[in-house]
C-alpha cells in the first residue's frame, strides 16, 4: 500500500513518514501530496505567531488541551529557525507541550525554518495538507518567534492568534506596521505580569486607528455614531474588528475566553464568505507559484543553456536590453 | 538530490533534573548541520518513543544519570520496535557503568558515551551509521 492510502487509514507512522518525504520534497512525497489534495480543505488552519518568549508553545499546549475536550483531532506543526551558519537546528517546541503527550489525538511534529525568512519553512503548507488530508479537525501552526515582518501565516491559516506580552514594546511598536496587522485575534500571554493595562491600551489604540470602533458622520449638524459591528465592507459583508483576549498559558487562564473567540471567528468567516475567499486566495497563489516555476523549468528544456548563455552576453555588452533578449528567447522557443 | 537533514531526537529519560549534557549535545548536533529535537526533562519511556514517531527520527540520543538506564533503555528500545521504528539509532550519554556497556549494545544501542567524551565522536557515530543520500 502507498503512503497516502496509509495516511487516510489512520497509519501514525505512514504519517510521520510522509511528513519528512513532503519536507525534503522527495518525489515520491511530492505524488503523494497530489493524491491527497482531494481530500483536503476540511482542517481549520490556526496560525499563533509573536516575539520569541511572548509563550506562544505554552499557548499551543494549553489550546490543545481544550480542543481535546471538545474532542477534535489536533495536529501541531512548530517551526523554530535553522541556522544560517551550519543549517542545524535545536527544535524545542515540545519541552512546553509533555500535557500532550500519550493522547493518540495529537499529532505533534516541529519543522526546522530550512533558510525561510517569512516565519514559516517552505513546506509547511505541504506539512499542513498532509494533516488535513489525515483528519484532524484542527491545525495549529506554531511560528518562528517573529518579530516584525514574518506575515506567511496569515497567508496560510484561517485564524491567526498574534501573542503579545506585558513589557515588550510602547504604543509605537503597535502602531507600526506588520505582525499586529494580520492578527485576528490578539492574545496578550503573562497577563499577571506587571504592564498589562498598558499593553492592551496600546493595542486597543492601534486597532482603533485602523479598524474603526465607530463612526460619527453629521446628518442635519446631529452628530450620529455607528457602531464598528453595524459597519459592512464594501461588498455588503460585515467587518471582522480583531479580538484582545488575555491568558496566562502557565496557569491556563483565559482559555475559554480565548476559545470562544476564535470559535466567533470561525463563525464570521463562514457567514461573510471569508472562509471560502482565504481559500480561494491561497490557491490561486500556489497555482501561480507552481505554474511559474514549472515555466521556467520548461523554458530550460526547449533552450540550450549555450543560447541562453549568447543572449546574456549580449546584455553584458549592452548590444540588446534584457527585456528583449527574453523575448527573442521566447520566440525561439515557440519555433 | 540534496543531502537530506539528519533529525535527532535529545530526551532525558528518568527522574534527575540533570540537563546539562543533554544541551551540549543537542548544541553540538545543531552545529554539525542536524535537526535535534530536544523534549527536555523527565520523559518516560512511552513520550520518548511516541515524540520519536510523530518526529520521524533516525536517531534517538538518551542523557541518564540516574544509574535507572538498565531500566529505561531497554523499555525505550522495546517500544520503538513494536512501533515499527526499527532502523532508529540508539545512543546513550551519562553515567554507565563499563559492565552494564556490552549489555546496552546487545539490546541494540549504538554506542554508549561516558563523562569526557567528545561531542565530535557522538557526530562522527551518527553520519556514519545514517545515510543521507537521497
Amino acid at each position: 500500500m502507498d503512503l497516502a492510502q496509509s495516511v487516510l487509514n489512520g497509519d501514525r507512522l505512514a504519517l510521520a513518514r510522509l511528513l519528512s518525504r513532503v519536507e525534503n520534497a522527495t518525489p515520491e512525497g511530492l505524488a503523494a501530496l497530489d493524491a491527497l489534495f482531494p481530500h483536503t480543505g476540511k482542517a481549520h488552519l490556526l496560525g499563533v505567531t509573536g516575539a520569541p518568549g511572548t509563550g506562544k508553545s505554552s499557548l499551543v499546549n494549553q489550546l490543545a488541551l481544550h480542543y481535546r475536550k471538545q474532542d477534535k483531532k489536533v495536529a501541531i506543526v512548530a517551526v523554530d529557525p535553522s541556522s544560517p551558519f551550519t543549517g542545524g537546528a535545536v527544535l524545542g517546541d515540545r519541552v512546553r507541550m509533555r500535557d500532550l503527550a500519550g493522547d493518540t489525538g495529537v499529532f505533534i511534529r516541529s519543522m526546522a525554518s530550512r533558510g525561510s525568512l517569512g516565519g514559516l519553512a517552505q513546506a509547511t503548507a505541504g506539512v499542513v495538507q498532509v494533516f488535513d488530508a489525515a483528519g484532524f479537525d484542527i491545525i495549529i501552526i506554531e511560528t518562528v518567534g517573529a518579530g516584525q515582518s514574518e506575515v506567511d501565516i496569515a497567508r496560510l491559516a484561517h485564524t491567526t492568534l498574534v501573542v503579545e506580552a506585558p513589557g515588550l514594546g510602547d504604543d509605537i511598536q503597535a502602531i507600526k506596521a506588520g505582525i499586529l496587522e494580520i492578527a485576528d485575534i490578539l492574545v496578550i500571554n503573562k497577563a499577571d505580569n506587571p504592564g498589562v493595562d498598558s499593553t492592551e491600551r496600546a493595542l486597543k489604540t492601534m486597532l482603533e486607528l485602523a479598524h474603526p470602533v465607530k463612526r460619527v458622520f453629521q446628518h442635519h449638524g446631529q452628530a450620529f455614531e455607528v457602531p464598528a459591528h453595524d459597519l459592512e465592507q464594501e461588498n455588503g459583508d460585515p467587518l471582522w474588528i480583531p479580538l484582545i483576549r488575555r491568558t496566562v498559558a502557565i496557569q491556563a487562564n483565559g482559555l475559554p475566553e480565548l476559545l470562544e473567540a476564535i470559535a466567533a471567528h470561525v463563525i464570521y468567516l463562514r457567514e461573510s464568505g471569508d472562509w471560502a475567499r482565504r481559500e480561494e486566495a491561497r490557491l490561486e497563489a500556489e497555482f501561480d507559484l507552481l505554474l511559474r516555476e514549472r515555466l521556467v523549468e520548461y523554458f530550460r528544456q526547449q533552450v540550450s543553456d549555450e543560447i541562453v548563455a549568447n543572449f546574456f552576453t549580449e546584455t553584458l555588452a549592452r548590444r540588446i536590453a534584457p527585456r528583449e533578449a527574453v523575448e527573442q528567447l521566447l520566440q525561439r522557443m515557440k519555433a | 538530490m540534496t543531502e537530506r537533514k539528519i533529525r535527532v531526537l535529545v530526551a532525558k529519560p528518568g527522574l534527575d533534573g540533570h540537563d546539562r549534557g543533554a544541551k551540549v549535545v543537542a548544541r553540538a548536533l545543531r552545529d554539525a548541520g542536524m535537526e535535534v529535537i530536544y523534549t527536555g526533562l523527565r520523559q518516560t519511556p512511552e513520550m520518548i518513543a511516541e515524540a520519536a514517531l510523530q518526529e520521524d527520527v533516525d536517531a534517538v540520543g538518551l542523557s541518564i544519570l540516574s544509574g535507572a538506564h538498565m531500566a529505561l533503555v531497554p523499555r525505550v528500545v522495546e517500544l520503538l520496535r513494536a512501533n515499527g521504528q526499527n532502523n532508529v539509532k540508539i545512543f546513550v550519554g551519562g553515567i554507565i557503568p563499563d559492565e552494564d556497556v556490552p549489555r546496552l549494545k546487545e539490546i541494540g544501542v549504538m554506542e554508549v558515551y561516558g563523562p569526557g567524551s567528545s561531542t565530535e565522536k557522538v557526530i562522527t557515530d551518527i553520519r556514519t551509521a545514517i545515510p543521507t543520500a537521497g
